[in-house]
């Protein structure tokens, strides 16, 4: 069969840049195709920045963001936002935390007087602490301890592959150590990395950029000038042996296995990063890609099987070290080492003879809809074009995503799959309790 | 204390004008096989949603599971990787998905692939061939998610609430037994493809970068060949709530307990679904409610409690849900029957019910903003015989409840007393709990 190549097409978003004095950046991108807006605030802080005591703190003082600030009572925001027809949220990664709104456009104003009132200070009270730990205690309960294969992989994975406080801790948090964190402590984080010079506001849809321009300098223009606190360096090296390690989830029916590698770094090296982010598509995106044409349908040795780059899934907005992760889930019974070694073997095989005649190509049409799929709502690009100007200065960057993946070839596709060595691998087996 | 003292208080801005709600670009056709057509234009990126909806009620339900789970597994010309790798060359995917209602082929692609996209449905739709190997591969994966399903605290809780509700309609079971999922030949696959698998009730939405038009027409040519004369089967309407005891799921050794409650719902069309709408909301249908409010926000004992009126073709159901901490299952049932029958016997505040309708209004906004959710609403919509032009007079009665309309609503639909309530939990923690405020009775959790 012929190989014709599907065009990628790419998407024209306009983006204008500005940096208000007291140090915040904007990004605007307008379009104006329906009257809805999306507001995005990032901060750049998250899980890797966290104190050593105090696991799970990014996540929970991003909670205490929502509940009042200078001009606005506990209750106020959620009630604000979703009273003019709009939806909200906030949330916590490795190397950022987001806040973010998307609403009709007859909104603009209230929502950035909103994210103004938070970041010139949120109402941190003991109650307010206290409620929000309890909450938050039932958000690590729904997601991981009442529940099988919980915060498999992303939160016990990394602990395996690394060995410093910052990329090895639970990012959710210990109890313990949300009990214990005080009022002070949330005072000294906001202070430290919530300053105006640390954040990106990103706003995106049907908006006038004059217009705009003008009531962003309004609300957030006399928010106190703090600039960002350097940020630290989160390296670590590589592995030279590999590292396995397994524990038995009381609630798991079934065996899962999780596999890890090193990438090169995404923000100072994105040419060599980019091969990995196609790789892990062309071995795992749907029933034509390698691995699961091979160990899902021909060998029936897993179930499901998944695979991407960044512990969250996030490849465009994560920082140094990151990761290309495989995870899979088995039958009863299920043999975790001949899965491990069968990925070997394809990896070797792919390293050795390269892709197939249009495999390649395919992958990465595939990718072109994904991608402009998530920025066909207003949000999905306010939030990408934050990040990517928070950790980048680019934020059209977002407009050549598709065409730069479409650009990957075949032999860096094949030398990427070359590094994928056991001996630089971290993998976490899931060894089932028998379910209650 | 404040981050910072605060000077003047800054006043919050007023919104604008509202904007009105535009209905984008569309088109319909029934083809002479009986299919229906809808195609709708959202050009914002150069993509194409596809969502083909097929009437399923009374299939036999390993069957049926087993069928969407292989219908993509091969034709007569393609296997299952052929199939992946073609629509993957112009970007797209299918995928199917089954529940009592309806089976469903939902994807989306390039839309330079639009006509590719068409042809491999159809031919999956006109020769699906149940490959023996396929089968076989499918089978042991779908018997392991239930497995794995059936592990979940919020798969056992709906389970339980299911059965509770719907008894011996067919609504009651919607997990098929694994014993029953491994009795499935693809013999039996290719005899359901012939009887169910065809065009009469069907609907087809296409939306995004296309004409309409031009998209009716691709869409016939591919699939004026799909036929197959088969049967439909009508489902019987769903049976009236019945309170009674608590039903308590013991589920030992949970840390969490699972509150799931059942009120009556109208459907989409009754004159009085959008003041329940906006009651829901009121009640516990979005973060700015009442009882998010007071069992999250002022009292902790949960992190996302949510309720929402679910519509089926045999009746409409209104279903909060709570996962609460174990050693205050009994104080937030407490919480949410209070809640229940405060909105019951009290009218909202004027402000209350202003804040609910700007939510309702502006997330309708918000769904027609994307392709994929423009898609969604008008398959869903069509699922009930309804087309777009609907939202706007649903917009209109959302915009016209009054606080007399939404509280007699509340009235009728959110009165504590007509609630069945299933609670899966450790029943010896939680049991003595739930007995000091509602009969109880006990059962082990079942899958």
């Amino acid at each position: 069969m012929a190989a014709r190549r599907s065009r990628i097409p790419a998407t024209k978003y306009p983006v204008e840049r500005f940096t208000l004095d007291n140090g915040l950046r904007v990004v605007l991108t307008p379009d104006r195709s329906a009257p809805v807006i999306g507001v995005a605030v990032v901060y750049d802080v998250g899980i890797r920045s966290e104190p050593e005591g105090r696991t799970g703190f990014a996540h929970l003082f991003e909670h205490l963001m929502f509940q009042g600030s200078e001009n606005l009572e506990k209750l106020a925001h959620f009630r604000h936002v979703q009273g003019a027809g709009g939806t909200f949220n906030g949330s916590t990664h490795l190397d950022y935390t987001d806040y973010f709104e998307t609403l009709p456009s007859n909104a603009l104003e209230r929502a950035l007087f909103l994210e103004a009132d938070r970041m010139r200070g949120p109402r941190l009270t003991e109650e307010n602490l206290r409620n929000q730990v309890d909450v938050v205690k039932e958000e690590i309960r729904v997601n991981v301890l009442n529940r099988p294969y919980g915060g498999f992989p992303w939160l016990t994975l990394p602990p395996v592959m690394f060995d410093t406080f910052p990329n090895a801790h639970d990012g959710y948090g210990s109890f313990v150590d949300l009990e214990s964190a005080t009022v002070s402590d949330a005072a000294d984080f906001f202070r430290r990395y919530y300053a105006s010079g640390n954040a990106v506001l990103a706003v995106s849809g049907d908006i006038d950029v004059a217009e705009a321009t003008t009531l962003i300098e309004r609300h957030f223009g006399d928010v106190p000038a703090r600039p960002a606190p350097e940020r630290p360096d989160f390296t670590e090296p590589d592995l030279t042996g590999e590292r396995r390690t397994s524990y038995t989830d009381e609630l798991a029916p079934l065996p899962a296995v999780a596999g890890a590698w090193r990438v090169p770094d995404p923000i100072t090296d994105f040419a060599a990063y980019l091969p990995y982010v196609v790789l892990a598509e062309v071995l795992t995106d749907g029933d034509a890609s390698r691995l699961v044409e091979r160990l899902v349908q021909r060998d029936r040795a897993v179930t499901s099987l998944g695979g991407y780059v960044g512990f969250m899934g996030d490849p465009f907005d994560v920082r140094d070290p990151t990761a290309l992760l495989l995870q899979a889930h088995l039958p009863p019974g299920g043999d975790v080492d001949k899965v491990l070694r069968t990925i070997d073997e394809e990896l070797d095989r792919l390293a050795t003879d390269g892709v197939a005649e249009g495999e390649l190509a395919r992958t990465q049409a595939r990718m072109a809809t994904h991608l402009l799929r998530d920025t066909d709502a207003v949000l999905g690009r306010a939030l990408q074009m934050a990040v990517l100007e928070q950790q980048r200065g680019e934020p059209g960057l977002l407009n050549d995503l598709p065409r730069l993946v479409g650009e990957v070839t075949d032999e860096q596709v094949r030398a990427a799959a070359a590094t994928l060595r056991p001996e630089r691998r971290a993998s976490i087996e899931v060894i089932p309790g028998g379910g209650r | 204390m404040t981050a910072t003292a605060p000077a003047a208080p800054r006043a919050l801005p007023p919104l604008g004008p509202n904007r009105r709600l535009k209905l984008p670009k569309q088109a319909e056709r029934t083809l002479g096989n009986g299919l229906t057509v809808i195609a709708v234009r959202r050009p914002a990126v150069p993509l194409v949603e596809v969502r083909l909806w097929m009437p399923f009620g009374r299939a036999h339900l390993a069957r049926g599971a087993m069928l969407a789970q292989t219908l993509l597994s091969g034709t007569r010309t393609m296997s299952s990787v052929q199939i992946a790798a073609e629509l993957q060359k112009v970007g797209g995917g299918l995928s199917a998905g089954i529940d009592p209602d309806r089976l469903m082929l939902s994807g989306a692609g390039l839309v330079t692939g639009l006509d590719r996209m068409l042809e491999i449905l159809a031919e999956v739709l006109t020769d699906a061939s149940y490959p023996n190997d396929d089968v076989a591969t499918e089978r042991d994966r779908l018997v392991d998610r239930i497995h794995v399903a059936r592990s979940q605290p919020a798969h056992l809780a709906r389970t339980a609430l299911l059965r509770r509700v719907y008894g011996t309609h067919p609504y009651a079971v919607q997990t098929p037994e694994p014993e029953a999922v491994r009795a499935v030949r693809p013999g039996v696959l290719r005899t359901l493809h012939a009887q169910r698998v065809h065009p009469a009730d069907a609907v087809l939405v296409l939306v995004g970068d296309v004409q309409p038009d031009r998209a009716l027409d691709a869409a016939e040519k591919a699939l004026s060949g799909w036929n197959g004369a088969g049967h439909t089967a009508e489902l019987p309407p769903a049976p009236p709530l019945e309170p009674g005891p608590l039903l308590l799921v013991d589920r030992p050794g949970s840390v969490q307990s699972s509150l799931r409650m059942a009120l009556p719902a109208v459907p989409r069309t009754h004159p009085d679904h959008a003041a329940l709408q906006l009651a829901n909301l009121i009640f516990g249908g979005y973060f700015s409610s009442r009882w998010v409010e007071n069992i999250r926000e002022d009292k902790g004992y949960t992190y996302g409690p949510h309720s929402l009126v679910e519509h089926s073709v045999a009746g409409s159901v209104l279903v909060a849900a709570a996962e609460v901490a174990t050693e205050v299952t009994g104080p937030a049932l407490l919480e949410t029957t209070y809640e229940l029958g405060r909105l019951a016997t009290l009218p909202p505040r004027e402000e209350e019910l202003e804040q609910a309708r700007q939510y309702a209004l502006g997330t309708l906004q918000l769904g027609m903003s994307t392709q994929a959710g423009l898609a969604s609403l008008t398959s869903a919509y069509a699922g009930s015989g309804l087309r777009l032009e609907f939202l706007a007079e649903h917009a209109a009665r959302l915009a016209q409840a009054t606080v007399t309309d939404v509280a007699e609503a509340a009235a009728r639909y959110l009165a504590p007393a007509r609630a069945v309530t299933v609670v899966l939990g450790d029943a010896e923690r939680i049991g003595p709990q739930l007995a000091a405020l509602a009969p109880v009775t006990t059962e082990p959790a079942r899958p």
